[in-house]
């Protein structure tokens, strides 16, 4: 396939056609181009913030003479490794305003990328378990309302009708007294997000290189103009770098630092059984996150490993803390058997909320710190970042995420008030 | 799962300890005499290396004392274990 050739539409229609020729005839997904010796602008990063960004600058911006650089395969980090949950219930009104715009942008995604991302929006509980989590929750769902953000919250019995299959009965070790629910919540499908922004980008003129990996910037007075990779030097005018738990590493190849500790973040799956979870359960007191994803897997997570770590491994204490929350609120999983195990490394910001915007040196921008929540914020991550690549200042989302804020007390302190604990 | 010496205690399991991030970070001795960027400099950045790391660690259910580690981040090989006030090790062998 050539640039700029028509991209096959999905549908239901090339599907039947298709099968007609055994599925044989299917166009390649995006192109495997060689690097060009200069772009406009280059992103460091082929995960879905990197792709969704691509896809943005050339959609909404017309810019598409871009690379974007993947050091192993498109969405073989983070993107491909997180749980997966979708949500804008943020308590501050810098993040609820950038998670809900990204979360608008999720409800029309799989249309206007022509790839299913599988989002479904099955409604979204989080747990309270003490008086104290009551008022902050209740206070969490005032905020979101004010924002324009849906949010209820339900007492134990309208939580069990909601969820028949959590235990509140009130003699748990930790009984659950409420939740708030955002029903507009749920979950897609991690790997069709980085396909089809992929496709989408490369459709639109985007050069993807994946097994390119950044050695090194070239900074002359203080202003980017290039950067060194395994594949050779690139020249470029401006460059986004969006590489999660290895954004320390490009700050140093840079010469700065940043406010960020990269941790394991473990997952694991179930085997897949029926239909039995109905909706996305999060709990920030027994600290346990889980949904069912449509193959039947139950796919849960909890906090991270305490120790800086670039291993993509953790401890397996983790994973028993993790479960005895987990039976905590659904006793009846005890016989389920854990299929999978795996970890990713996120970049934690010591604020627990990203840093998108300008760096010490011009023409670089990086996007990082999205920590242990970045998967929903995929399409509004690269919608802001897009722009502030494409005039060189900031989109009204992601002013308050600048590297400055922490030089101007202005932190934007999501510990905690984001839902869950961090 | 880390097998971390204590100094004091030993070879014991991680989770009698809790973490106390990167070592050796001074804090300022007049922190009125330093410029914003300063200030941020030491109160938020960190080096997060890939690699050898200085940390802190507390003996938290044990000898409750605090020390410092010589840990790889992507091997998790933990090379030296010394007291609060002692010298830093060299990273490189």
């Amino acid at each position: 396939m050539k640039p700029g050739e028509m991209k096959q539409t999905y549908s239901i229609f090339s599907l039947a056609r298709n099968a007609f020729s055994f599925h044989q005839g299917w166009q390649m997904a995006w192109r495997q181009p060689e690097p060009q010796p200069s772009y406009d602008i280059v992103i460091v990063g082929g995960g879905g913030h990197g792709l969704a960004t691509a896809y943005y600058l050339a959609k909404n911006h017309n810019i598409t003479n871009v690379a974007v650089l993947e050091k192993g395969w498109l969405g073989g980090g983070n993107t491909g490794r997180n749980t997966t949950v979708v949500r804008s219930n943020y308590l501050w009104d810098e993040s609820a305003h950038l998670y809900e715009h990204s979360l608008k942008l999720w409800e029309g995604l799989s249309q206007e990328l022509n790839f299913n991302v599988m989002f479904s929006q099955r409604g979204l509980l989080n747990l309270v378990h003490t008086q104290h989590e009551v008022r902050e929750a209740r206070r969490r769902v005032y905020a979101n309302q004010l924002n324009g953000i849906d949010a209820e919250y339900l007492d134990a019995g309208e939580v069990k009708a909601f969820c028949p299959l959590l235990d509140t009965s009130p003699d748990r070790r930790y009984p659950i007294i409420g939740a708030t629910l955002q029903r507009r919540g749920g979950i897609a499908r991690h790997d069709a997000v980085a396909w089809g922004y992929a496709r989408a980008a490369d459709s639109l003129g985007v050069d993807i290189i994946q097994n390119c990996e950044v050695t090194g910037f070239r900074v002359e007075a203080g202003r980017v103009t290039g950067i060194d990779t395994t594949r050779g030097p690139i020249a470029t005018k401006k460059v986004g770098v969006v590489v999660a738990g290895h954004a320390g590493v490009m700050a140093a190849k840079a010469g700065f630092r940043l406010p960020i500790e990269s941790h394991p973040l473990q997952a694991l799956v179930s085997e897949p059984v029926k239909p039995v979870l109905n909706c996305v359960v999060m709990s920030g007191a027994v600290h346990v996150y889980v949904s069912q994803s449509d193959k039947g897997e139950l796919v849960m997570g909890a906090g991270i490993d305490s120790y800086n770590s670039y291993a993509q491994v953790g401890s397996p204490h983790i994973i028993e803390y993790l479960l005895n929350a987990l039976l905590e609120l659904f006793p009846t999983f005890g016989r389920l058997r854990m299929m999978r195990q795996w970890a990713g490394i996120v970049d934690t910001c010591i604020d627990a909320s990203p840093i998108i915007g300008k760096t010490p040196i011009d023409n670089l921008f990086f996007n990082c710190g999205w920590g242990t929540g970045g998967f929903k914020a995929t399409p509004g991550s690269g919608w802001v970042f897009a722009h502030t690549l494409a005039t060189g200042e900031p989109h009204r989302l992601n002013e308050a995420f600048s590297l400055d804020r922490f030089a101007r007390g202005t932190l934007i302190d999501e510990h905690g008030a984001a839902a869950v604990a961090h | 799962m880390l097998l971390i010496p204590c100094p004091y205690c030993g070879p014991r399991d991680e989770h009698e300890f809790s973490y106390g991030h990167e070592a050796h970070i001074a804090r300022p001795k007049d922190p009125f005499a330093l410029s914003d960027a300063e200030w941020v400099d030491y109160l938020f950045m960190r080096a997060n290396p890939k690699g050898w790391h200085r940390e802190r660690w507390v003996h938290s259910k044990g000898c409750r004392r605090w020390f410092n580690l010589l840990r790889h981040t992507v091997t998790h090989e933990i090379r030296a274990s010394y007291a609060m006030d002692a010298e830093p090790p060299r990273s490189e062998p």
